[in-house]
């Protein structure tokens, strides 16, 4: 099947258009085209907004036709994922409690992607408050892995991997509160960026662990990645714990060698638990990167065994507390017919909610508890400070740290779903980065047994430059991006 | 470490306005208790001393305290279950 136009990078589409070779609308007609084909075998979206999408290519069009440069990511259809604020469409987070809310605002994130003219095309689906880890726990349905229709994508932005891993959109938005962009990511096939806590606003998005949530950019190439993360990043006045760090310009980070790289591997803590063929592909990567001028080290990340631990202590608590504001009041579901507000509360929340949902809400209202708090969400907080500077002390002796993304390819629909705590152990990897407020990369190294696995790289806090640098030459060692899943 | 014990989820529970079926009383209990056990490897580490970490560093969490417009009253009730005279209604909690 030739798909055309719905190929091509964000970096591709943005220069045709620039030159006037193609129009937004042929872009956007032929991804509109790509999405009829194959969305029903994939489930990837909660809504489609074509008519609107339609519309704003028309007039960028427009007002590319009157001269002036074309801006950064014109006429790039882009999906959102349905926890992020889009002016004039339905956000549900993947909840029934939120079925049917209109936000009275847009995400500051999604403004800025906009504003470069990217064309929002929909919402993504994804587990319900991003609280899953492989899609399974949205709301309305379960999204599929292309690479194998039988497998989850991974989660919580699982919809949002799916559209860019079949070519329905170049680029898409997810959000990683413990690894919700970097293991959908590597399940799929892609490189996504979880930026550095503070690059991104979340003015807009959807609140589920504060101090751990951070949005960003999935594509297929490293150089989409860039674009976006150029776009994306930046203060915000509407989000107070939003960065003033300096944003470089990462298109000079792309030059494809990594000369002088230092790479630490913490191998102690990748001795038990990863699978084999992906434990290959792992090494490969680092031998890729080794060949591009980068040299390789051991280092001690002695707290990381804790890591999950501490990480479904902090975000339950968080969680618990931000989620108290779906009351059955102000917005969303209400339970009919009770005239006891105590016992609204109740029903609204049981009937809104969930089982994973309600299961963190529990653990992590306990968490907080007169008698437990100390015990639990204080020392969590402790623990946390200690993983801190354990990746602050490996940083003095590399530059990047590189572990598999996650310890398996993608699992089976079904498999993980009545086992939370094997549910919660697949995103090991994954969560220090959050906990620590690290940038991290997901990049892909190849095929397990035909399924994606992921190389992750973290960095410094505010350091995504060096990310990029060392992943735009993993891609250009590996071409691992160039592979379709056959769908 | 933490038993959890239906009566504990009961409590959580009622802190959370949580309304929970008891299959779903018995079955959080469960794996309450199996998850905590899980965490209990937390106990063990020595944290005299060290600082709880709250959220990532440099974070500017304190801005100038000026006025601005919020959303308008009529966008803000657009969304309630059941508005009206200005107010949001509730069931009446006063006898």
């Amino acid at each position: 099947m030739t798909i055309g136009l719905a190929g091509l990078t964000a970096a591709e589409i943005r220069r045709r258009v620039a030159v006037r070779e193609v129009s937004c609308v042929d872009v956007l007609r032929a991804h509109l085209d790509r999405i009829a084909a194959v969305e029903p075998r994939v489930d990837a979206f909660l809504f489609l907004a074509a008519d609107r999408a339609l519309d704003r290519a028309r007039r960028l069009d427009s007002a590319l036709a009157g001269g002036g440069p074309a801006p950064s990511l014109a006429g790039v259809p882009v999906a959102i994922k349905d926890v992020l604020h889009v002016e004039g469409l339905p956000t549900t987070c993947g909840s029934r409690i939120l079925d049917g809310y209109r936000p009275p605002f847009a995400a500051t994130a999604v403004e800025r992607l906009e504003a470069q003219g990217a064309i929002v095309v929909g919402k993504t689906n994804m587990d319900e408050f991003a609280m899953g880890s492989s899609t399974e726990r949205s709301a309305y349905k379960p999204t599929r892995n292309p690479w194998d229709r039988e497998r989850v994508p991974g989660g919580s932005s699982g919809g949002s991997a799916v559209a860019v891993a079949s070519r329905m959109v170049p680029l898409a938005l997810g959000t990683d509160t413990g690894g919700s962009i970097r293991q959908p990511a590597a399940f799929c096939g892609l490189v996504g960026l979880k930026p550095t806590w503070g690059r991104v606003s979340r003015y807009g998005l959807v609140a589920f662990a504060s101090s751990l949530d951070q949005v960003g950019p999935l594509a297929r190439t490293v150089e989409d990645v860039a674009l976006a993360s150029s776009a994306l990043f930046g203060e915000d006045p509407l989000d107070a714990t939003s960065s003033g760090e300096p944003v470089p310009d990462f298109a000079r980070s792309l030059e494809g060698h990594a000369a002088g790289l230092r790479v630490g591997v913490p191998w102690s803590f990748l001795a038990e638990g990863v699978d084999g063929e992906t434990m290959a592909r792992f090494r490969e990567s680092l031998a890729a990167l080794e060949a591009a001028g980068a040299s390789v080290a051991d280092v001690a990340l002695p707290h990381l065994p804790h890591a999950i631990a501490t990480y479904y202590l902090v975000a339950t608590a968080e969680a618990s507390s931000n989620l108290a504001r779906y009351d059955g009041v102000r917005y969303g579901l209400r339970a009919p017919g009770i005239h006891d507000l105590r016992r609204l509360y109740g029903e609204t929340r049981d009937l809104g909610f969930g089982a994973e949902v309600k299961r963190r809400i529990i653990l992590g209202t306990f968490a907080l508890s007169s008698g437990y708090y100390d015990a639990y969400y204080l020392r969590a907080q402790k623990v946390r400070t200690l993983i801190r500077r354990d990746f602050d002390r490996a940083f003095s002796a590399c530059d990047v740290i590189a572990t598999p993304t996650a310890p398996t390819p993608a699992f089976r629909l079904g498999e993980k779903m009545d086992d939370p705590l094997q549910m919660y152990l697949a995103d090991i990897f994954t969560v220090p980065a959050n906990l620590a407020g690290l940038p991290g990369l997901s990049l892909p190294c190849g095929l397990a047994n035909g399924l994606p696995v992921g190389l992750q790289l973290l960095a410094r806090p505010f350091d995504e430059e060096t990310l990029l640098r060392a992943g735009a030459a993993h891609q250009k060692a590996t071409r691992h991006h160039e592979l379709e899943p056959p769908l | 470490m933490a038993r959890v014990t239906v009566e504990t989820v009961e409590h959580v529970a009622r802190l959370a306005r949580l309304s929970l079926t008891e299959d779903e009383k018995r079955l959080f209990a469960r794996q309450l208790e199996e998850i905590l056990a899980w965490a209990e490897s937390l106990q063990a580490l020595d944290t005299s001393g060290v600082p709880p970490m709250s959220h990532p560093q440099g974070a500017r969490v304190l801005r100038e305290d000026e006025p601005r417009d919020g959303l308008p009253r009529e966008t803000a009730f657009a969304q309630a279950p059941e508005a009206g005279d200005g107010l949001f209604r509730v069931p009446r909690v006063i006898g």
